[in-house]
């Protein structure tokens, strides 16, 4: 595994691009005015509250496991919500690992709904739900403090779910959704968010988001009379361990042009670095989780949040490299899904 | 010079056949691209006969780009299989009712 990020840079500085075949990022959107790219306004807190899941899944990008020590503090969560206090940023999207599983999560919850958040996002990896008696009110708890459910589904068939994810994901995650549906969640009109991700498993690019969504829907609903609201569709990024599978699968150069080819100079605009902070389990900055991933702090005097200064921090440079092509092939792509 | 026929990286110098034909060529790639759009049929409808076809006349770079195509829009490799064989069965078929001539000439030729 190409584990040190130094070693990832160098290859997405290298190869295709160093010889000139592809052009590197900065120059590409530099022709249309958007180097450097500069943060707007924080709208988004993005926080990896730690690598501790009950999963263990081959591709997972930060290795997340059950003896995972790397947990967020109820200092550091504290010093997140003063954030969101001070900027008014108007939604928290927790990652991990399991977010659940971190000790603090509840009162992380409650304490953000008194901070004012509008909308807190929990990825859930649905097994959580099922995996231990602790978990099994989690829907309950989710739907008392409206939390905005976001889950992986790498495919409405058993087989490519399985072989992604892990034997027996797919069963797990479906129960878990009928679950969330027999409680109001995803339901057309309720208030209740239920949204689905899918990223592509394999070197290739997502399709169309919305025709993804009629087939996600439709085969759901038929087969499991499963009903959710919105589908994103996620480009993979060639970083951590899907750029080593892509040098070992030998698909490493045709994904660049795949992702260079698809470039979109609309979907620049909205990278979601521009209004996302990503802020590690130990409390670093990072201009976006996949920074975060390699290891990029931010380029700015502020690097943790215990000194956090929005002026200053705002008036930065967001780290950019190849893998950045990730967020701007065909409707670009982001947490969130399309940004066009 | 590449030293076979086929070499997987021309599939990405498709677009190059213009330089040598400006005309024809864009309004090839502009037709190619109108083709393939959502219309009376889906996109995945057009992109598993795109797949089926590329197998009858037999074009690896055709093959390439629909499965891939395929893997995008989430078509499942059992999709996929069908629709080779679709084609299959039209192609042998094809080859087969010819069978009718050769009974037919076979029959006139016979006393
Ligand atoms: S469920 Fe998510 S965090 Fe957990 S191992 Fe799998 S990919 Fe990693
Ligand atoms: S990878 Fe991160 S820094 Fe690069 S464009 Fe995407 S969100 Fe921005």
């Amino acid at each position: 595994m190409l584990a040190e990020s130094n070693k990832q840079l160098e290859v997405l500085n290298g190869g295709v691009f160093a010889n000139g075949e592809l052009p590197y990022f900065k120059d590409k959107i530099a022709k249309t005015g958007h180097f450097p790219l500069r943060p707007r306004k924080l709208e988004i807190l993005q926080i990896n509250v730690g690598y501790m899941c009950n999963q263990v899944c081959e591709h997972c990008h930060v290795d997340a496991g059950p003896d995972r020590k790397e947990i967020m503090t109820r200092e550091t969560m504290s010093l997140c919500l003063d954030i969101v206090r001070t900027t008014g940023a108007h939604t928290l999207d927790l990652t991990g690992g399991a977010p659940e599983m971190n000790p603090d999560f509840r009162w992380f919850v409650e304490e953000a709904a008194k901070a004012g958040i509008k909308d807190f996002i929990v990825r859930s990896n649905l097994t959580i739900i099922r995996a231990n008696k602790k978990y099994h009110d989690l829907p309950e708890f989710f739907k008392k403090h409206n939390v905005h459910v976001i889950s992986s589904m790498p495919h409405y068939t058993r087989g490519k779910t399985d072989k992604q994810r892990g034997d027996g994901v797919f069963d797990k995650s479906i129960k878990a959704l009928q679950e969330l549906n027999a409680i109001g969640y995803g339901i057309p009109n309720s208030p209740l968010r239920l949204d689905l991700v899918y990223n592509p498993s394999g070197a290739f690019l997502p399709g169309d988001q919305a025709a993804m969504e009629r087939d996600f829907k439709k085969a759901l609903k038929e087969d499991f009379k499963i009903d959710f609201h919105n589908l994103f569709a996620i480009t993979n990024l060639p970083i951590s361990r899907f750029l080593d599978y892509l040098i070992a699968s030998g698909n490493y150069e045709d994904y660049m042009y795949a992702l260079v080819e698809a470039y979109n100079p609309a979907a620049v605009e909205n990278v979601m670095c521009t209004n996302t902070l990503s802020i590690g389990w130990d409390g670093w900055i990072y201009d976006c989780d996949f920074n975060q991933m390699l290891g990029l702090k931010v380029a700015s005097k502020i690097q943790h949040i215990r000194d956090y200064n929005e002026t200053v921090l705002n008036d930065r440079n967001i780290i950019i490299s190849q893998h950045c092509y990730g967020c701007t092939a065909g409707a670009g792509s982001s947490c969130q899904g399309s940004v066009v | 010079m590449a030293n076979s026929y086929y070499d997987p990286a021309d599939l990405r110098k498709f677009g190059n056949i213009t330089e040598w034909s400006e005309e024809l060529g864009n309004r090839f790639f502009e037709y190619y691209g109108k083709v393939f759009e959502e219309g009376a049929l889906s996109a995945r409808e057009k992109s598993l006969i795109a797949l089926a076809v590329a197998h009858v006349v037999k074009c690896p770079y055709c093959i390439d780009a629909y499965t891939k195509d395929g893997l995008q829009r989430g078509i499942t490799k059992e999709e996929m299989m069908e629709a080779v064989h679709a084609g299959a069965a039209i192609e042998s078929g094809a080859t087969l009712v010819h069978g009718v001539q050769m009974m037919n000439k076979y029959n006139k030729l016979s006393m």
